[in-house]
């Protein structure tokens, strides 16, 4: 949902934009013509995203449950106590956390996994086939995988620490850890996602520009990596950026499969937040509220990205 | 200001000779084109000469010390790129800057916020700033600084790539193909400034280009490249005039220099399309090229061979009439210095030229020597007799 919120207003931007500069050629019944090319688009649109958007949105100002035969407007209610609900805060504190851990840890590691492919000479694709392998893996099985693996008795971490001499943990059932936990799966996953769009960024730089710096003197990689490439992945880091940070927003699986927001809530997340009140305990109208909390920070992430990649990494 | 001697310098990739021994030594202070169609090796060589590539065997002497190993920038060449490659985040005044800073600032003064906090940058800053405004009024870029390179006009950019490598007074200039991408007026007119900063600076200028005309108008001498060798080295007078190989022969000089099948006989007379010509050669009997620059080619009827006008060229101040022949596979081509006097398209028409005109070369390429017999039987001679 909120990747297509992403999507949006970037298809939105297009027909406005052919609009006006057939406005700007001249007569009206051409920007009729515009406008009409320019409707399969915007109908498709309203129906499929801005629908069900107002949809959720009006639906957060009922106390419609789910299955019940009717619902009455109460306003802005559901929020009165959903910020007044501890759990709520929790959900949103618990979320942050996780993005604030997981976008930098995704980001680093995948720019490091993909400067370093990119530098060697051999095995490249099996390389970048053994990265990419957990994006394309289903999460919920591969949360199974971890689960087997942060196994408390017989886990392989716990096997491994010991091997090395180190106290075991329980890591999904200690409140200090769970949220951590599911930190480092959710990069795990993400950073073959970030390794492929950063490859693909570092291919797009032009090899000239090394030779450049390497007669200008940026001797070291490090130097020829503050001179050349980091800047020229500016754009590619401000999107992988942001679509970390959305796909980090929607962190469910994990948490549904491993630790259902537990132990007491220390890994309640806001989508595992609407998922259990608008399906277990059937309030779609709290849950709706949730959601639409929720998707106002995609959106406000998603205008940043806009507003930045307009203003600060444009080359061209 | 640098002497570069190359030595017996060697190339391949991937088992495919790129350069195939390279001799050359490059005087102090010189201007010298390495031309030669694309794929001959020339930019390979200027790229192992800046040492941005390892030759596979050989060596690169710069005044009088080898330079195996040395990383391009302690070699302290400049290079121009074709591509120009600038910093496109950059402006054009960091992008000037870019390697005083690598040279006169640490790592840790190069470092985004730590960096700015520390005097001794500050005072490097300082003088930095003095150079490239020095270097940006020089090449008239000043009000440019400001910019990104993206906004700037190819000729523009042109200029901000040579204020990069000149504000560093490097030992020699590399410029790779540097004009190739601009505009054809705009190419000429920085021809002459190049070859006006070569006078001003009187450093050692290396120029790489697949364009004659460059090479001819700009620099001191020309070495021609052809599949990985160099052909022929000289002044570019000397190399058009005397061609020591059939392809330099048909490299430099537009339009093409007509070659016509040829023979040489066991009397040591030259045959070209079934005429003996008034010249002689000490090379033994057998195949041969006779090669003609239009500009010798005279038309006319005390001419004796013959063809049709298939096409002409008026460029206003000059023309090129093409002429087919009988037994020629290419149109000859003639000058004609007055454009008022061109015959018609399909008008049959008598050409020829003096003996002296002649380049000869054998079934290898190589240039044979010709002679013209002292015996003069016309006022006006003509090489056909």
């Amino acid at each position: 949902m909120s990747d297509a919120v992403a999507a949006l207003q970037e298809v939105a931007a297009a027909p406005r934009m052919r609009a006006r500069i057939l406005v700007k050629s001249g007569t009206a019944g051409r920007s009729g013509a515009a406008y009409a090319l320019a409707a399969p688009a915007l109908i498709l649109m309203l129906m499929m995203l801005l629908g069900p958007l107002a949809g959720v949105i009006a639906l957060s100002l009922t106390d419609y449950q789910l299955g019940a035969p009717s619902f009455s407007w109460i306003g802005l209610s559901n929020y009165q106590e959903m910020f007044a609900d501890r759990v709520f805060w929790i959900s949103l504190k618990n979320t942050l956390a996780y993005v604030a851990i997981v976008v930098p840890g995704a980001v680093a590691l995948g720019l490091g996994v993909a400067l370093l492919i990119q530098s060697g000479a051999g095995l490249r694709s099996l390389y970048r086939t053994v990265y990419f392998l957990p994006v394309m893996a289903t999460l919920i099985a591969m949360a199974i995988v971890w689960e087997f693996m942060l196994h408390p008795q017989f886990g392989l971490v716990n096997g491994l620490l010991r091997a090395a001499g180190l106290q075991g943990h329980s890591w999904l059932q200690d409140r200090g850890t769970a949220l951590y936990s599911l930190c480092v799966i959710g990069i795990w996953q993400a950073t073959g996602f970030n390794m492929v769009l950063f490859l693909a960024g570092l291919v797009s730089i032009p090899k000239h520009l090394y030779d450049a710096a390497e007669i200008d003197g940026a001797e070291s990689a490090w130097s020829r990596f503050g001179l050349v490439t980091w800047p020229m992945l500016a754009p590619v880091t401000l999107f992988v950026v942001a679509i970390s940070a959305i796909r980090s927003f929607q962190v469910f699986d994990t948490v549904q499969v491993l630790t259902k927001g537990g132990p007491s809530k220390s890994s309640e997340v806001l989508i595992y937040t609407m998922y259990t009140e608008g399906f277990e305990f059937f309030r779609s109208g709290y849950g709706a509220a949730v959601t639409v909390v929720f998707l106002a920070f995609v959106l406000s992430l998603t205008l940043l990205k806009s507003v930045l990649g307009r203003r600060e990494v444009h080359y061209a | 200001m640098a002497e570069i001697g190359i030595r017996a310098l060697h190339k391949a990739f991937d088992g495919a000779d790129v350069l195939k021994g390279v001799d050359l030594t490059i005087e102090d202070g010189e201007f010298i084109s390495l031309v030669g169609p694309s794929g001959c090796g020339k930019s390979t060589l200027l790229r192992i000469i800046a040492g941005l590539e390892p030759q596979s065997s050989g060596e690169i002497w710069i005044d009088g010390a080898n330079a195996d190993g040395v990383r391009p920038s302690a070699r302290n060449l400049a290079m121009v790129f074709q591509s120009y490659a600038l910093y496109p985040h950059l402006s054009v005044f960091d992008n000037i800057a870019v390697p005083l800073r690598m040279k006169r600032l640490s790592a840790l003064e190069r470092m985004p916020l730590i960096g700015r906090l520390m005097p001794s940058r500050r005072r490097a800053e300082r003088t930095i700033r003095e150079d490239v405004e020095r270097v940006a009024g020089q090449l008239e870029i000043s009000p440019l600084l400001k910019r990104k390179p993206g906004q700037l006009s190819g000729g523009q950019r042109q200029r901000v790539a040579v204020g990069r490598a000149i504000v560093r007074q490097p030992r020699a200039f590399l410029f790779d193909e540097p004009l190739s991408n601009l505009d054809a007026k705009l190419r000429v007119h920085m021809r002459a400034e190049i070859a006006q900063l070569h006078r001003q600076l009187k450093t050692t200028f290396i120029y790489v280009t697949h364009d004659q005309a460059e090479a001819m108008t700009m620099s001191g001498r020309i070495a021609v490249m052809i599949g990985g060798e160099l052909i022929q080295v000289g002044a570019p007078a000397a190399v058009y005039d005397d061609p020591q190989d059939i392809r330099v022969a048909e490299f430099i000089g537009t339009p093409k220099i007509n070659a016509f099948p040829a023979r040489v006989r066991s009397d040591g007379r030259l045959e070209a399309l079934g005429h003996v010509l008034h010249a002689t050669t000490p090379s033994p009997a057998g195949e041969c090229r006779v090669c003609v620059r239009p500009e010798r080619i005279e038309l006319g009827a005390s001419g004796l061979l013959s063809g049709t006008v298939v096409h002409l060229e008026n460029l206003g101040s000059e023309a090129f009439v093409h002429i087919g022949s009988a037994g020629m596979n290419a149109p000859v081509v003639a000058r004609v210095n007055d454009p008022s006097q061109l015959p018609a398209i399909g008008a049959a028409i008598s050409y020829g030229f003096a003996p002296e005109a002649i380049r000869a070369f054998d079934a290898s390429g190589k240039r044979i020597a010709t002679s013209v017999p002292s015996r003069i039987e016309r006022p006006r001679e003509m090489a056909i007799v």
